[in-house]
């Protein structure tokens, strides 16, 4: 048992939950400025899967990891705007829309990686680049804490510093409080001229962006490559996080380390010969019993 | 032009597309420093009128002239701007935000891009010191009472430069005192150059706040008026067009074979350690309609949730008709206790107002025999009813499939009496059923009411509207802290100021005196 324990008490696990947290971290943060805005980015999974093959074939031909980045960035964006757009300006349910956008999103990348490099399942084949992990001065040499925080890859640590970023857009900015406003109550914000959708357009546009990082960080960061469907539903535990952290910004940072810790955990039992289709479900289950958990809670409260 | 008019209106007429004409070539003034009064039925084109005023809608022709100039709006933006300003009966807040922040909202002043609030808050503060506004800046809007909400959407109009204030309803959300302190805050406001344009369906406060009135009906402005100058009962002719007449004892049948419908028994409800409800007993009789009075909060509504099956009473016994009601689910309250329900809150349980006019019909007994084949609804059967009842209600609509919530006020409660009274109850529970209804509609709801009672059915009227409970009950009790304090079986000679002692807890009646006369002739 002592040596079982001993597994997660070991620098190399504090470590992996920052780096399984990232992907979630970033779409969790880009969900709550949506939700915020009262509209939930429910394409959270196919946009970054969208970006991540786009990070990957950009890098490939360009040979430029960091442009491989941008594009990733780009193609969040412009797949949230396209929802944005539809839904907003012309009236498509946004439930709708971003259940259409994750189909497509899912077999249109098959598609283009097959057009790319004559495979259906992964990258492998082409020479994509990798973002750079950075070693970070002075604290790398501080015993366990430097091996936990120092030598991620620099999507890890722009997670890290979004999450500053967004607390202060939304909580002191004109933007944020426009967000919150739209999102609370929009005919009171339309009433003082703020434009309602445009505010919720660029949200969605926002939360792309994260989703965009969040991407790249899956095919340029986690893994070198791109595999076929390789969000594995982070998009949606994402947007379990932001529901649970009831879209506040430190709240829904901790439920996205906590889903973290959980997949950390089941990476570490895959390798102690426990049934690795159990251990796998361990983060899903998780969301389940959070999400139960909430509600069991919520509906206390209100009664 | 008439340079002592800050706002004026000339011909302005409205027509929806779908042709509803709303308004028909309204001409009116408002002066510099006056508070001025628009009153009119539900549906007679006021909130039309004013939206096109504070630049929600765009008049079908006619001008708008804003200190002499004609100006023409394109949206609330621009109405605010040259300083039009209008409080809505539902708050422009966002409950989340505090006082200050809503104050700015859309206009936050900003340093390096930051929100920096230090000047702005000053000038609110000022401001609300000027009228005299206990409001602190930094509270958030979801903690404030109703009244003090009101107060931070005046705050924030006047912070916005606001010379014209249009407030809607402004009344029907706040308590006695709270309206009291409203009225003094408008007159200083006049007092002070600013002109107010105030809605309202209460004639009595009209007569007490404005300078002069405005009669709008059917969407024509029928006349204006100095306050001094007219009588409520002429404004009110003005209004519908017709006498009101809040009298109803030429219509009540003398009832025979009267019995004991609803029998309530030391029935009491508690929250923790409030009692909500004190050991409440009482009877209502077939052929009576029992009125229930008392300032809101003191057990009124809560009776009704124990009544109705909402809520279910800590001790005590309710039966109708020998039938307990205890555990009862609320579907088996209404088909086999025969109890039906007008509620209060007509937009939320009431009606469904995305549906249709004939869905809402059925709403309480859609799954009669009568409206249901083996499988599929009887439409046939669902249609006939509900023509034959927006008829026999003069439900002023387009077509029974028409959705519901596009109606006015008035005739949506229209349709909720008529499903009630038809589901032909043994005790039909009332809750302000003519509550933000038009004076007509009114006495029209009343009338089916004591139809009703007249075919010995029984009824609890909950009013808070105390002419109303008057005029319409047989008898009446009166709520306290959650206790019958008073018991009135005879109301020739009660008064309005009678039931308000009993009302503020002033005077009150020996409850065994109460409970006696309650069972006398029983």
């Amino acid at each position: 048992m002592n040596s079982f324990i001993a597994l997660f008490l070991t620098p190399a696990f504090g470590y992996a939950i920052l780096r399984v947290t990232t992907p979630i971290l970033f779409a969790s943060l880009g969900n709550v400025i949506s939700d915020k805005a009262g509209v939930s980015n429910i394409a959270m999974e196919g946009t970054m899967l969208t970006a991540s093959l786009a990070g990957v074939l950009v890098s490939a031909y360009s040979g430029n990891a960091f442009i491989g980045l941008l594009a990733a960035l780009l193609v969040g964006v412009l797949f949230s705007a396209f929802m944005a757009y539809i839904s907003l300006y012309l009236g498509t349910k946004i439930i709708m829309a971003g259940i259409a956008l994750n189909l497509f999103a899912s077999s249109f990348t098959v598609y283009v990686l097959y057009m790319f490099t004559g495979q259906k399942g992964n990258s492998a084949s082409l020479a994509s680049k990798q973002l750079p992990t950075i070693d970070l001065p002075i604290i790398k040499n501080i015993p366990v804490l430097g091996e936990i925080l120092s030598g991620h890859n620099v999507l890890v640590y722009v997670a890290l510093l979004s999450i500053v970023v967004i607390y202060v857009m939304l909580n002191k900015t004109k933007l944020g409080a426009h967000i919150k406003a739209v999102g609370e109550n929009p005919s009171a914000a339309a009433s003082v001229g703020i434009n309602v959708r445009r505010v919720q357009f660029i949200s969605l546009c926002l939360s792309g962006l994260l989703a965009g990082f969040g991407g790249a960080f899956m095919s340029m960061g986690y893994l070198s490559m791109f595999t076929r469907d390789m969000i594995a539903g982070r998009g949606w535990i994402a947007i379990a996080a932001s529901a649970m952290g009831r879209s506040m910004v430190i709240p829904t940072v901790i439920t996205s380390f906590l889903f973290g810790i959980f997949s950390a955990v089941g990476n570490v039992l895959q390798l102690q010969n426990m049934p690795s289709e159990l251990i796998t479900t361990l983060p899903y289950v998780a969301v389940f019993i959070g999400i139960v958990g909430y509600s069991i809670r919520k509906y206390k409260k209100e009664n | 032009m008439n340079q002592e008019y800050i706002l004026e209106l000339k011909d302005i007429a409205k027509v929806y597309d779908n042709g509803v004409v709303a308004n028909k070539k309204i001409s009116v003034g408002f002066r510099k420093g006056e508070i001025h009064a628009i009153v009119g039925e539900n549906g007679a084109g006021k909130s039309t009128l004013m939206k096109i005023i504070f630049g929600l809608e765009k008049p079908t022709s006619g001008q708008i002239l804003y200190d002499g100039k004609e100006v023409t709006f394109a949206s609330p933006l621009d109405s605010i701007a040259i300083g039009i300003g209008m409080v809505h009966q539902h708050f422009m807040l966002v409950p989340s935000f505090t006082v200050l922040q809503n104050i700015v909202l859309g206009d936050e002043p900003t340093r390096f891009s930051f929100i920096d609030s230090r000047k702005s808050k000053k000038k609110a503060e000022e401001l609300a010191k000027q009228y005299n506004f206990q409001l602190s800046m930094d509270e958030k809007v979801e903690n404030l009472s109703v009244g003090m909400k009101q107060k931070v959407e005046i705050l924030k109009l006047l912070y916005k430069g606001a010379k014209v204030l249009i407030l809607d309803e402004p009344t029907a959300v706040l308590t006695p005192q709270e309206t009291e302190q409203l009225f003094v805050e408008l007159k200083k406001f006049k007092e002070s150059g600013h002109t107010i344009i105030f809605i309202s369906h209460k004639l009595n406060e009209v007569k007490e706040i404005s300078d002069r009135i405005s009669v709008i009906r059917k969407g024509e402005l029928i006349s204006t008026h100095n306050t001094n100058e007219v009588s409520l009962e002429s404004i009110s002719e003005l209004m519908i067009g017709r006498r009101i007449e809040y009298e109803y004892s030429h219509i009540k049948k003398e009832i025979k074979d009267k019995k004991i419908t609803l029998k309530m028994e030391n029935v009491t409800l508690e929250s923790g350690k409030i009692r909500l409800l004190d050991d409440i007993n009482l009877i209502a009789k077939s052929g009576e309609i029992l009125g229930v009075v008392g300032v809101e909060g003191n057990g009124q509504s809560e009776l009704v949730e124990v009544l109705f099956g909402y809520k279910k009473p800590t001790t005590g016994t309710i039966d109708v008709n020998g039938t307990s009601l205890l555990n009862k689910k609320i579907k088996d309250i209404r088909d086999q206790a025969k109890v039906a329900y007008i509620p209060e809150d007509r937009m939320r349980q009431g009606i469904a107002d995305t549906a249709s006019i004939a869905e809402n019909m059925i709403s309480s007994f859609y799954d009669a025999k009568e409206f249901n084949h083996k499988m599929f609804m009887n439409h046939k059967a669902i249609n006939k009813l509900s023509e034959s009842l927006i008829d026999s209600y003069s439900v002023v609509c387009q077509s029974k499939d028409t959705e519901i919530g596009s109606l006015s006020g008035g005739n949506i409660q229209k349709v909720v009496v008529a499903r009630e009274c038809y589901a032909n109850p043994e005790l039909l529970i009332a809750e302000q059923p003519t509550r933000g209804v038009d004076v007509g509609s009114a006495s029209f709801i009343h009338e089916r009411l004591i139809e009703l009672r007249n075919n010995n059915k029984a009824l609890v009227l909950l009013s808070a509207d105390l002419g109303e409970a008057l005029a319409v009950s047989d008898k009446i009790i009166v709520m306290y802290e959650g206790q019958i304090v008073g018991f009135f079986k005879e109301l020739s000679g009660v008064t309005e100021s009678e039931l308000g002692l009993y009302m503020l807890g002033i005077k009150q009646q020996e409850k065994k005196e109460i409970e006696r006369a309650m069972y006398e002739e029983a």
